[in-house]
């Protein structure tokens, strides 16, 4: 093996063209088949912008009709759809995909990495993202846009004459696009945490990644209530389910739980990457580090724990009881003091430095000015009393939109006028930057801080017209025209970011002077570093020396590719020590498949297609299958290798230093709360009715006992196939494997016997209906359970699953462990809880 | 009957016409006169001319609010501006480091824990923690419906519920609770001017209590979004002194006396009363709004049009269009004659 030190100028460009081919996009239309971070970052920002202009049209045209009382610019229901969409467009398609995409197109070049860990999962989310987007968004052309307000409250959502099939799309596109949220959140935790540059140990990350990573856990805990949700909502839209039907024993208020479990720390999985991208702008124009390092990491942290407890915020008016209402006053106001830290450590970092004003900046410092004005606010309706007045008024529109603009559009521009030469090696315009600064400053205060007074005024929102004598007449006038001086702002960053820009000759690498990795990276490679570095500073470009030209000279790790695999280094999660060479995958077809066709599925379902959805569902899971049969756990040509620098590594590693093992276990973390989720949905039944049961006949104990007993054996029986796969006994191991597998069957029949042998009506009442989704939550996920040991089983088989090389029966053991605990719950709840009261 | 009961409405208080004029003159004819008259002319349906308890408690809580926030907001904006200077000499990071703790962590701390202690204070007296052990004398049912309101008033001293919508009078100075429901989806229950909103949620029950301090004449609408037509649900509220509002619970207890007038048959005879009862009539339905007393209520449609002949008769004749998705079916199609004898018949009954 040649050392980096003693290569030749001649070796070195050998070894940088073997790197770049390994690298290198496909040409032609199989440019779109790329999965390489670069590209799947760049492609997912500019769908989640165009998203987000659409929305943004939607709502000038709701200004315009909202612009003179008793107006008819749009129709009722037009309007209706309008606001919903435009809700649910900025809410789910644009403010937390934007912030996937760029920690996607950032993170590795800012870690060090040559890629995040699963490059083809990334390319998934970012097809499934635009399918389901495209679809949400198309429906308004059609008239068939959700319009139930992007909160969907039942008894009007799930009522199907008002509704049409607009809450259909609302429910199945975006939990489509909330898979493709959490398949982000996999990818961004598992990247921060294993796929950092060596030497880049936790405290010494970029605050970007830190920030990133505490989203991304929260997007695991928030997006499977909505998922469970959403899974409840559509079961009662289709079969006539009736969670949410007060006559049959449901509560539309469960959804409203559900709903803001999720939309609350929704605020915060907007509004943290915002300030991420705050906390890298700020230092590199105070030419200084951050102040006060650990305070805003901790005061994140506390943001992202803080805001799982005031979802009932939202829900003052619902008449739950005072001293709830006392308390959920109380951890609102409580998530402020965090709030105001981060602040704070901006402004100190700008006292302590020496401030660049640049376009930036503005957007940053503006954003913060306007960020303030919403949080005060935020501070005025988190207080019970205040909020029974402003609840559901403009004042309520004013405080959301002051906080996200603010806290997230501004810093989101911001960002763009940053990080845009790291996209086409130069900068935007300084000139355009500063007009559409002021443009869309000034055009933003304009629109809604009239609304303030509207709403106190008692303008309620969601109101497609007023009458003309009850005093809003100018105060709307002024929003419509502040409104448009908005939007002209950010026509004018649209352009900027358009106009051609070739003749321009190419810009500096670093052109602010900043001190993190990502600004050595060079657009025209896709490599993201020629070398991956030893880091030892929090701003390694300011304090480690000559560090540039030693990375682009090759000096450090995995310079080279002689093997023809993309590959980049796992470390450990606190330290950052080198543990493994791990290759990812490549270019391929399969990803666009599989988010088709999955797409697909859920778009027949919206059509009650039957058919068509089912054969759907079997090519996606041939594609899946397919995807990990060729792509993942493939048993390496030798065992280790020289990464460089005289260090060697394993290319296969299973179990928890296994990427894939965190992969799963991030995963059923989610897949955990969804679950949760329905069986808090159970309690609440339980606890609004005297009886829930309302005398209808339960599962009885024998059958979910029988079940839960099967289940455990057949967890057990995979936990000795490990075993004896870790002895060396592949003919044991696969028996082992066949006994699971009949014993999962044998469960799942047995699981389906309870309810189905006390005939329980599912339409009829709340209790079978609850009863029926535990059980079929628990069933399909033995199905999977069992695909995966039938999985296991071909593995081994073939020869791919071998006593050293086992990260799949790994991987899917600890699928087990979490099945074994939801059949437990399942079947203790609704087996044993009866008898309890 | 009918004389004393608007006198005593409309003597207490600015007809509802020339205060509408009146803030009209504010918003266009004058704008000099804007700043003064934010809070001022904001009229009937506005938390910032609080007309009740709740209302005037929270008032205060906001100008509070208001005015510290300000101050806060100009401090925080002040220091951005001066931190964005270009400086020779920045400050040292030791005393950068204090500021995160005083400005982001010590003072919003101290600050909040005021507002919550006060709050907290304030609260058992706008809305009790537990139900009042002295019941109210009266009781107001109100049942949201797309897009009206079906409004029941129970009276303390026992005697008979009587039923009416889209309009509710209470008695000035005596609190009164309203139990809040709905037969179809989730609607708000809101009367700024008195105090805040409770949401109508199918299978609960909701507990409002208000007290109005003034007697006047204000708006509500409905504030959660139920609907096509969720703008265009509202109701008129009056509030009366205690006296005329007796007067008038105990005339609306009774049959109009214009029942028998011409159009009754009309009314009958085109199904009418299959989804509106007219006390002392053969209209017993329930379907839609009770028109008893329709032609004495401040407006029609829930709130939306001026109550005469002439808007009635275009309800009859086009209400999807005047209220699009109402339940009601356009009767365009009888003849203009008997639609104008209907309207001229309900504008009667008062």
């Amino acid at each position: 093996m040649t050392r980096p030190e003693t290569a030749s100028v001649k070796g070195r460009q050998a070894q940088a063209e073997r790197l770049r081919a390994v690298w290198d996009n496909p040409s032609g239309w199989r440019y779109w088949t790329s999965v390489n971070n670069f590209q799947i970052g760049l492609w997912y920002g500019s769908a989640a912008f165009a998203f987000m202009l659409f929305a943004g049209v939607l709502a000038l045209l709701m200004r315009m009709q909202l612009a003179l009382p008793e107006n008819n610019f749009l129709s009722a229901d037009l309007f209706n759809q309008a606001f919903t969409l435009h809700g649910t467009v900025m809410m789910f398609l644009f403010a937390v995909p934007i912030f996937e995409a760029i920690a996607i197109f950032l993170l590795p070049p800012m870690l060090g990495a040559r890629e995040l860990p699963f490059p083809r999962l990334s390319a998934f989310g970012f097809w499934s993202f635009l399918i389901g987007g495209v679809f949400v968004c198309g429906s308004i052309f059609f008239n068939a846009a959700p319009s139930s307000g992007w909160f969907m409250y039942p008894p009007l959502a799930t009522d199907k004459d008002f509704s049409g099939i607009g809450a259909d799309i609302w429910l199945l596109g975006l939990s489509f696009i909330e898979i493709a949220s959490i398949a982000a959140a996999i990818e961004i935790i598992v990247g921060v945490m294993k796929c950092r540059a060596p030497g880049m140990r936790i405290n010494m990350m970029p605050l970007f990644a830190w920030y990133l990573l505490i989203v991304a856990g929260m997007i695991l805990f928030a997006f499977p209530p909505l998922i469970a949700g959403d899974l409840l909502f559509e079961m009662q839209r289709m079969f006539d389910w009736p969670f949410f039907d007060a006559q049959r024993g449901g509560d539309p208020l469960l959804w409203q739980h559900l709903f803001w479990i999720f939309g609350h720390p929704e605020v915060y999985i907007i509004f943290l990457p915002a300030i991420a991208l705050m906390a890298m702008i700020v230092p590199t124009f105070a030419q200084r580090p951050i102040v006060g390092y650990s305070w805003i990491v901790l005061a994140a942290v506390g943001t992202g724990f803080l805001s799982f407890g005031l979802w009932v915020h939202h829900m003052f008016t619902t008449g739950l009881p005072q001293i709830s209402l006392a308390f959920f006053s109380a951890a609102s106001e409580a998530v402020a003091i965090p709030t105001g830290v981060q602040i704070f450590v901006f402004i100190a970092t700008m006292l302590a430095g020496k401030v660049i004003l640049s376009v930036p900046m503005l957007f940053g410092t503006g954003g913060i000015a306007i960020f303030v004005i919403g949080g005060l606010t935020g501070v005025m309706v988190a207080l019970a009393p205040f909020d029974w007045q402003a609840h559901d008024t403009y004042f309520i529109v004013a405080h959301l939109h002051y906080v996200l603009i603010g806290g997230m559009l501004f810093p989101v521009i911001a960002g763009i006028y940053y990080y845009y030469p790291l996209v086409d090696a130069r900068k935007l315009s300084d000139h355009l930057g500063r007009l559409a600064f002021w443009q869309m400053f000034i055009g933003f205060n304009v629109a809604f801080f009239p609304m303030h007074l509207a709403g106190l005024r008692g303008m309620p929102r969601r109101v497609f017209t007023y009458p003309a004598d009850i005093g809003w007449h100018w105060l709307n006038l002024i929003s419509t025209v502040g409104a448009f001086i908005f939007a002209a702002g950010v026509l004018v960053v649209v352009i900027d970011v358009l106009r051609p820009k070739h003749h321009a000759p190419r810009g500096e690498t670093n052109p602010w002077n900043a001190g993190t990795l990502e600004w050595i990276s060079e657009p025209e490679e896709n490599w993201g570093v020629r070398s991956i570095p030893i880091i030892t500073s929090r701003y390694p470009l300011w304090d480690q020396k000559n560090l540039a030209s030693e990375i682009n000279e090759g000096r450090f790790y995995l310079p080279d590719a002689q093997e023809g695999y993309r590959e980049t280094l796992v470390t450990s999660v606190l330290d950052a020590e080198p543990l493994q060479c791990l290759r990812v995958g490549g270019t391929s077809y399969v990803t666009i498949v599989s988010a088709a066709s999955l797409g697909a599925v859920f778009i027949a379902l919206t059509f009650h297609w039957w058919i068509t959805a089912l054969i759907c569902g079997v090519v996606t899971c041939a594609a899946i299958i397919y995807w990990l049969w060729t792509g993942t756990a493939e048993i390496p040509e030798k065992p280790r290798k020289d990464v460089g620098l005289g260090l060697i590594l394993p290319l296969y590693v299973s179990g928890p230093s296994s990427v894939g093992w965190w992969a799963m276990f991030i995963t059923m973390v989610g897949d955990g709360t969804a679950f949760a989720s329905l069986v808090f949905g159970y309690f609440f039944y339980w606890t609004i009715h005297d009886d829930f049961t309302a005398g209808l006949a339960g599962p009885g104990s024998f059958w979910p006992m029988v079940a839960l007993a099967l289940f455990l054996a057949a967890w057990l029986a995979l936990l000795t196939a490990r075993t004896l796969n870790d002895r060396g006994q592949p003919f044991a191991m696969r028996l082992s494997l066949m006994a699971a597998l009949f014993l999962t069957a044998g469960g799942s029949a047995a699981g389906f016997m309870g309810p189905w042998s006390h005939a329980m009506a599912p339409t009829a009442h709340i209790y079978p209906a609850i009863v029926w989704i535990l059980v079929i939550w628990m069933l399909a996920h033995a199905a999977v359970g069992l695909m995966m040991q039938v999985y296991c089983l071909a593995r081994s088989l073939t020869g791919r699953l071998t006593d050293e090389y086992d990260m799949d029966l790994r991987n899917v053991v600890l699928y087990w462990h979490f099945l074994s605990i939801t059949a437990v719950v399942t079947f203790a709840v609704i087996g044993l809880f009866p008898l309890a009261i | 009957m009918r004389a004393d009961c608007r006198a005593s409405v409309d003597g207490g208080i600015v007809p509802f016409m020339r205060h509408r004029n009146a803030h009209r003159l504010g918003g266009f004819a004058v704008p000099a006169l804007l700043p003064s008259c934010l809070a001022g002319c904001s009229g009937i349906q506005s938390a910032l001319e609080p007309a009740g308890e709740e209302a005037a408690s929270v008032f205060n809580l906001f100008w509070f609010m208001f005015s510290g926030g300000a101050i806060i907001w100009l401090g925080v904006v002040a220091l951005v501006m001066y931190a964005s200077r270009a400086r020779q000499n920045p400050h040292s990071e030791r005393a950068s480091g204090l500021l995160i703790l005083w400005g982001g962590a010590i003072f919003p701390s101290a600050v909040l824990a005021l507002l919550l202690g006060f709050t907290f204070w304030l609260m058992p007296g706008i809305r009790p923690w537990t139900a009042l052990a002295d019941a109210p004398q009266l009781r107001i049912e109100v049942v949201g419906e797309q897009f009206w309101w079906r409004v029941t008033y129970f009276p303390g001293d026992g005697s008979d519920a009587v039923v009416s919508a889209n309009e509710i009078r209470l008695p000035v100075g005596q609190r009164v609770e309203f139990t809040l429901k709905s037969n179809d989806v989730i609607h708000s229950f809101w009367i700024p001017s008195l105090g805040g909103k409770m949401d109508m949620i199918p299978g609960r029950t909701n507990r409002l209590s208000l007290l109005a301090t003034k007697p006047g004449i204000f708006r509500g609408p409905c504030a959660e979004y139920c609907g096509t037509s969720h703008a265009l649900m509202a109701f008129s509220v009056v509030a009366m002194e205690p006296m005329a509002f007796g007067k008038w619970l105990s005339r609306c207890a009774k049959s109009s006396e214009n029942v028998a007038a011409a159009g009754s048959d009309a009314f009958l005879a085109n199904g009418c009363g299959a989804c509106h009862t007219i006390k002392g009539t053969e209209a017993t339905g329930v379907i839609g709004p009770d028109l008893s007393h329709v032609g004495s209520r401040r407006t029609l449609g829930a709130g939306i049009l001026p109550n005469n002949e002439a808007t009635i008769a275009r309800f009859i004749t086009e209400p999807d269009r005047i209220k699009p998705g109402v339940q009601m079916p356009a009767f365009g199609m009888l003849p203009h004659q008997d639609i104008e004898t209907i309207a001229a018949y309900l504008k009667g009954l008062k």
